[in-house]
Order: structure tokens, then sequence, then C-alpha cells
């Protein structure tokens, strides 16, 4: 591979990432809810896509029309029947965190156990778009392109809101203290709650965006959520730009190591950024905007 | 108090004798439950060793335990059964020593986190050693011994380690644990090295882990990282220790043999509804715990002493809070 | 006679505050010094940083001439320092006796089991908690937890002893008690420094003083001096709560 074919496809795969992290930090950074079945929620997502466009012939961009609304009405009942008793009854940020770790942990269960019932263990995968396009002399297939400007638009369109809108400030007020939040009329219950049905949307976005131009299995979600969680570690919890800057770092590293070092080595790779950035600059890498 | 000892030694070993006679009653069924069973009690009872007093939710179980195993697998034909253990004994403790150093320093979240990816990685290391180095994905173990060798070994480990759990509740080792919950502050201004005194727990259960899969890999026969590195098993790990106390000796115990036999029966008569029962489960357990999972186990610390206490309010949670 | 606790361009940096800046200091071994300043001005964060609970940004710090700065708080226990916290902190689910046992246990010198015990009675004797070992830690009044806590002290054999504002919310008899005791430690050869705000204490212990005002030492000396020194004055009384 030519050093410009691993950018693009390092910017592709880190578009992706940022994207998916995005709603993670919604989640973490202003919900308080550490969510071990975010990467569950991408591959339910991308199995809709995939029966979407499989079944019934609807293509994944239209899908997406589908399947985001519902990562982000799954969001908002989770939050309600599972997060939100937890949170009331927590005292403090420790017990809250064990508790939605816990809590989510079994839910991982619950939605791999459905989605192996109904899928089986093989590797998914559809053709979208399949086609080569040439950028500065490489050639990419377009799938992974729109799914580059999807990620992009999203994420952009995403900040746009959270920086520019009154009930941006008001997501960002919860996420920078809860506790003070009320003071200037903000409900900091029904913030969570949307921020945390946001963060699904997100999730299933990234879910569509994925089985574009990825296979997946009913039990691939766990190395999701741990590179999500990599991600929002690494660009500052609840920092969105952040997020959008350590997933393409990640995208770029990850593609990067496969083409130069091992494909099978990436994960390694990831988890050593993960271990250098806890030890160094657990505040993330870009300062503690948002917190 | 030291009649009680002598009661409760003479007791433990006296079930120990009958534990030890079961398999001669038992059919192959009952043999093949025992291991299981001895297998959960002593990686619970590991488990608690370390994240009970620490109060450090270790999601890693499974990495060690599979760490064990594929040790077993690839090592059996070519070294002698001792040998193969003290040889997965190494790198188990290798290994909890290389994330131990690096991830102890860090807040309860960020540990949990690092520990839940922490199978998935080794997962994948041990696949491309085996597709790049060796060539082979899935090994064959065939042992001269029977499950009943398997199954007492275990029992021999899982009495072990509640001993050593026992040994270490009244050692120094066991009231720096003490001190360490109760105040970090206090604790490293008495001379404690607390990093040391967490790292060497946790690099104890995790050998213990990695025995357990070692010695369980036999029964496999047919070995490969999707089945010894399955994160149901770190996942049963902890809520069996979290359902029976973490800090009481008995507790991993008590919680193991219940929601062991619970999941054995779930699995042969749910076989594809397993994981989904599973979940829902964890999640009931969350919910059931009215104060949460945290002040259950440390309500069930204070029981589980031997001397009256008082419920240590805000001294729980320097942990988890410590480094945000 | 050299000097024991000695320190020299200490600097504690918080982000964008500067809470300690280029603090020296040297004792002589047997001193008891106070340490002054109006709130805020850094005293127990130099205590902090000796004591080893906080990383010194820059500047050294050594006890009878080793270098303490950056080792981490329990390898300077073992070098000798002992401190008591300015908001008292015990062992809340143990007992008085265990939690002087907790410092006899872990010190340079380690007792542990039935000769602890006995060790642990007399530490708690001398701050005045004889026979009161077997109850629990956290049932102790504010007073007697801070009797715990210097008892805890001294158990880790010191040669420095930091006292964080130990005599503060005494009553009057308490005080003289408390005065008291800390003179015979003193009188026994321990290193003692006193971050204090009860002026009676300090003339009556501290031949010697050190102040400090908004993370700068502004004075050193005799304490009737110092007391004196006008800037010393301006620091207390600019400050609306000294």
């Amino acid at each position: 591979m030519t050093l410009i074919n691993v950018l693009i496809a390092g910017l592709v795969l880190g578009g992706t990432y940022a994207l998916v992290a995005m709603g993670l930090t919604l989640q973490y950074g202003i919900a308080r809810i550490m969510n071990l079945a975010y990467g569950e929620t991408i591959i339910a997502a991308a199995f809709a896509a995939y029966l979407l466009q499989g079944a019934l012939g609807v293509n994944p961009l239209l899908g997406m029309l589908l399947v985001l609304p519902g990562g982000f009405v799954f969001g908002y009942i989770v939050y309600g029947l599972m997060m939100r008793p937890l949170v009331a009854r927590s005292q403090d940020r420790g017990n809250l965190e064990i508790d939605s770790i816990l809590a989510t942990f079994g839910l991982l269960f619950v939605i791999q156990g459905v989605m192996l019932v109904i899928f089986g263990s093989n590797y998914m995968s559809y053709s979208f778009l399949n086609v080569p396009v040439t950028i500065l002399g490489a050639n990419v297939a377009a799938n992974r392109l729109l799914a580059f400007v999807l990620a992009l638009t999203i994420g952009l369109t995403l900040y746009l809101l959270l920086t520019r809108t009154r009930w941006g400030t008001a997501l960002r007020a919860v996420a920078v203290a809860p506790q003070n939040a009320p003071l200037v009329g903000i409900d900091v219950n029904r913030t969570a709650r949307f921020a945390f049905a946001l963060g699904g949307a997100l999730a299933a976005a990234g879910g569509v965006v994925i089985s574009m131009y990825q296979t997946f299995t009913a039990t691939s979600g766990v190395v999701f959520t741990m590179k999500a969680l990599i991600v929002v570690i690494m660009g500052g919890v609840g920092n969105l730009l952040g997020a959008l800057s350590a997933g393409l770092i990640l995208g770029l590293v990850e593609t990067g190591v496969a083409s130069y070092i091992d494909p099978g080595l990436t994960l390694a790779a990831t988890y050593a950024i993960f271990l250098a950035i806890l030890l160094w600059r657990p505040q993330g890498l870009f300062g503690g905007a948002g917190r | 108090m030291t009649a009680r000892t002598a009661i409760g030694l003479v007791a433990a070993l006296a079930a120990l004798a009958i534990l030890a006679a079961a398999p001669f009653f038992l059919g192959a069924y009952g043999v093949g439950l025992l291991i299981g069973l001895s297998g959960y009690v002593t990686l619970a009872s590991a488990w608690a060793l370390f994240s009970g007093p620490t109060r450090y939710v270790s999601l890693a179980t499974v990495a060690f335990f599979g760490i064990g195993a594929y040790t077993m697998a690839v090592l059996s034909e070519t070294l002698p059964y001792p040998l193969v253990l003290a040889v997965a004994a190494l790198i188990g403790l290798a290994v909890a020593l290389v994330v131990g150093l690096s991830t102890l320093r860090l807040a309860g979240v960020y540990f949990v986190i690092f520990t839940f990816g922490l199978a998935e990685l080794v997962r994948q290391l041990v696949t491309w050693y085996e597709v790049n180095v060796t060539g082979t994905l899935g090994r064959y173990i065939f042992m001269s011994f029977g499950p009943e060798t398997i199954y007492w070994q275990l029992l021999a480990l899982a009495a072990l380690t509640l001993g050593l759990s026992w040994w270490i509740g009244r050692s120094r080792l066991g009231l720096a644990l003490r001190i360490i919950g109760d105040d970090e502050v206090v604790a490293s201004h008495c001379g404690i090295n607390i990093a040391r005194v967490k790292l060497a727990l946790f690099a104890l259960s995790a050998v213990i882990m990695t025995l357990v899969g070692a010695i369980q890999a036999p029964r496999w026969t047919y070995i490969e990282p999707g089945i010894v590195f399955n994160p149901t098993v770190s996942f049963l790990t902890l809520i069996m220790a979290l359902l029976g106390g973490a800090n009481r000796l008995w507790g991993p115990v008590l919680g193991a043999v219940p929601l062991f036999l619970l999941f054995e029966w779930l699995s042969a008569n749910f076989p594809n509804h397993y994981s989904i029962i599973l979940g829902l489960l964890f999640i009931a357990i969350v919910f059931v715990l009215p104060k949460g999972v945290l002040d259950f186990v440390e309500k069930a610390w204070g029981r589980g002493s031997s001397r009256a206490r008082n419920k240590p309010d805000e001294a729980g949670l320097g942990e988890l809070e410590a480094g945000r | 006679m050299s000097a024991l606790l000695e320190i020299s361009g200490l600097t504690k940096r918080f982000g964008g505050l500067t809470a300690v800046d280029g603090v020296s200091l040297s004792l002589e071994a047997g001193e008891t010094v106070g340490l002054l300043g109006p709130n805020g001005s850094g005293k127990t964060t130099v205590l902090n940083m000796i004591s080893g609970y906080l990383p010194a940004s820059s500047g050294a710090i050594s006890l009878g001439g080793r270098r303490i700065s950056g080792l981490p708080a329990h390898r300077i226990a073992h070098c000798g320092v002992a401190r008591t916290f300015q908001l008292v902190r015990i062992l809340p689910s143990m007992t008085v006796g265990e939690n002087v046992a907790a410092a006899l246990a872990f010190r340079r010198a380690p007792l542990h089991g039935a000769a602890a015990a006995g060790e642990a009675r007399g530490f708690l004797a001398r701050v005045g908690l004889a026979g009161r070992e077997n109850e629990m830690a956290a049932d102790l009044t504010y007073i007697d937890q801070k009797r715990v806590e210097l008892a805890r002290a001294l158990a880790s054999s010191p040669s420095l002893l930091l006292l964080d504002e130990w005599l503060a919310g005494l009553n009057p008899t308490e005080l003289k008690v408390g005065i008291d005791l800390i003179s015979d430690l003193g009188r026994d050869g321990l290193t003692i420094v006193l971050v204090e705000h009860v002026m009676d204490a300090i003339r009556a212990l501290c031949g010697r003083c050190v102040v400090m005002n908004a993370g700068r030492k502004i004075a050193d000396g005799a304490t009737g001096e110092v007391l004196k020194d006008p800037e010393v004055v301006r620091a207390y009384l600019g400050e609306s709560h000294a």
C-alpha cells in the first residue's frame, strides 16, 4: 500500500471511530453512564442496516433515517428503564459508576444473546457502492468514502448543535457541573436522558456506517466499545472535538500498524496507545474541556 | 478463639475429605459438575482475594484463565505436566505484573475498562501468534489421566486458595489491606507501600486463575482462542463473588455453588437463550441490591469481620474517586 | 550540629496557581518550629510536600542529609517523618488500639501481634487515652480522635513530627494539656513543625517561627521578634479571617 492509500484508509476508519466515540462521550461525559453495552448497540444497528438492505432492498442511506431514530428511542428507553433508577439511588459518582458498569455488562449479554439467536455467529456483510473511486492517485471504495463523509457530517452537525444552540449549552453545563445546572433552570435528569439517547443514535449511525464497508458478527461489539472508550479517554471525557481528533488518530495508527507491521497486531497497538494515554495524560490529549 | 479455629479447621478438612471421595460415588456427569463447580469456586475466591479488599472490579478473569488453558494446550505434548503448570503460572504472573504495574495506579473506572478489554487483547495476540508463528489455530489436548484427576487438582487448588485467603486475613498483609480500605492516605503515611500490596494481591489472584485454566483445559480436548477466552467466565466469576460476599472468606463459595448449578441448569435447558437469561439475571441483581452493588459489598465486609464494626461510610469510595 | 531538615527552593504549582513559591528552610534536630501564616498561605502544602502527600513542583527536601523529595509517602515515613492532618484522619473501621498498631506494623522496625498491642497501649497512655484501646475510633469525640492520630504518628517512631493545627478547636483546659504534651515530646528530642493559629501555643512551644504569606516565606527567626515584624502583622491583618 502506498502512503496515500494508508492515510486515506486510516482517515476513513478514524472517521467511523470518531463518530462512534462521540456517542459514548455524550453518554459517559454528560449522562455519567459508563455503558459497556455500547458496542452491542452499534452491532445491532449494523444488523438492522443489513436486514433493510438485504431483505427489503432499502439502501443504507435511507436505512439510516430509520435506524438512527431507532437508536435514539432505544437509548431513551434504556436510560429511563435501567439507568434512571440507578442514578436516583446513587449518592455519589463512584457508586453509580460501578452499578452502571455492572448493569450494562448484563445488557451486553442480553443484546448479544438476542443477536446470536436471530443471526447466529457468522460474519455478515453486504455489498453497497462497492466501486472504486480515485482520490489523489489512490483507489478508495466509494462506500468507505461515503462512510467518511457521513461520519464527518454527523459529527460536525452535532458539534455545531452543542456549541451554538440553547440545549447544547444545557448539555455542556450538565457535563461540567451537574450539581449546579439546576440552579440555572436546567432539568439534569431530562438532559442526561436526552444525552444518553443521543449517544444511542450516534451508536446506531456508527453501526450503519460500519456495515457499509466492514464485516461484523454478533460478538464483535466488545471491540467497538473498547475502541470507542479509548478514543473518548484520549480525547478527554465529554470533549466532542477531542473525540473527533482522537478517533482520526486511532484510525491512522491502526491502519498504519496493519499496513506496515502486521494486521494481527492492530488491537495490541490500540491498547498500547490506551495505556500510554492513561499513564501520561489521563485527562486526555486535548486538555479537560467539557469537565 | 483458638478452639474455634481448630473446630473450623477440622470441619473444613472433613468437608474436603468428603468432596475428595465424591467421584467414587458419582457418575461421569457428577464428576463433570464437580469440576465446573470447583473451578468456579476457585475463580470466585481468587477474584475476591484481590477485588474484595481493594474494591477494584476486575473483568480480567478470563484473560488469565485463557492464558492458563492455552499454555496447557501448547505445551502439554512437549513438557511434563507439572512443568506445564509451572510455566502457565509464570506466564500468568508475568502478565499480571505488567498489567498491574501499569493499571493499578489508575482510578477504578479505568481499571475496569482496561481489564474488560484485556481478554480480547490476549485472545487476539494468541491468535496472531498461532497464525503467524505456529501456523495452527486450534489444538487438541490428550491427557493420560481422567476427569477425576482434574477434579482433585481443582479441589486442591480451591482448598489452597481458601487457605491463602484465611492466612492473609490474619497476616500483616491483611492488616495492610484493611488500612488501605479505610484510608489510603493514612496507609501510605504509616509506611505501607500501597502499590506493592495491590500488585502482590493482583498477581496472586491472577496466578490462581491461570492455574484453574491450565488444570481445566484437558476437559475440552479441543481448544481454540474463542473457546478459552469466553467473556462469560469473567462475568460469572464476578457475580458469584459479589453475590456471595467478596469480603468474606466463604462468601465466594456461597455465591459460586448455587449460581453455578443454576447456570448449568440454564445452559442445559435453554442453550440458545443462555446469555440472554444470564444478562437479565445480572441486571436484576444490580437492581435488587437496593443501595447498589458497592454498598452491598461493603455491608458484607462489615458482617464478615470477627469484630463488631461500624460501617465505614466515607472510606469506601476513596479508591474510585482517586485520580479523577 | 547539622540540620535535620533542609528545604531549598521548594515550589508547588497547581495549574496557574503557585501555592508555595521558593521556600527555603533549615531545621536543627530537636527544634520545635512554628509555621504561621494566614489561611491559604501555603503552610499545609509545605507539610504535604515534606510528608510526600503531594509531589513538589521544584526544589529539594532532605532529612538528615538524605534527599526525600520525590520519594513516595511510605518511603518518607520510613525515613522518619510522621504527621497529623488538619482534618483528622483516623481509620474508622478499626479500634483505637488498631489505629496505633497500624503504624507499628509498617514502620521501619515493624512490630506485629501481641508485642504491638502492649506498645500501642503505651502510646495511647502518652496522649491521654489510657485504657481506651478497645473502643471504635469512629465513636470517639473529635478531640480524642486527634489524640489517636497523634499516638499513631508517634508509634511510627519519627525523628520529625509535623502537626497540622493539632491544637485547633481545643478548650482552654485541653489546650493546656495539649501544649504540655507537645512540649514533652520536644524535650524528648523530637523535632517538631507546628502549623498553628493558636498564638499562645506558638509562644509557649516555639523558640523559632517561620511565617508564610501567599506562598512565600516572609519571616524566619526568634518567635518574639517575628511576631512583631511589621510585614507579618500586615500579612495577618490584611487577611479578613486571620
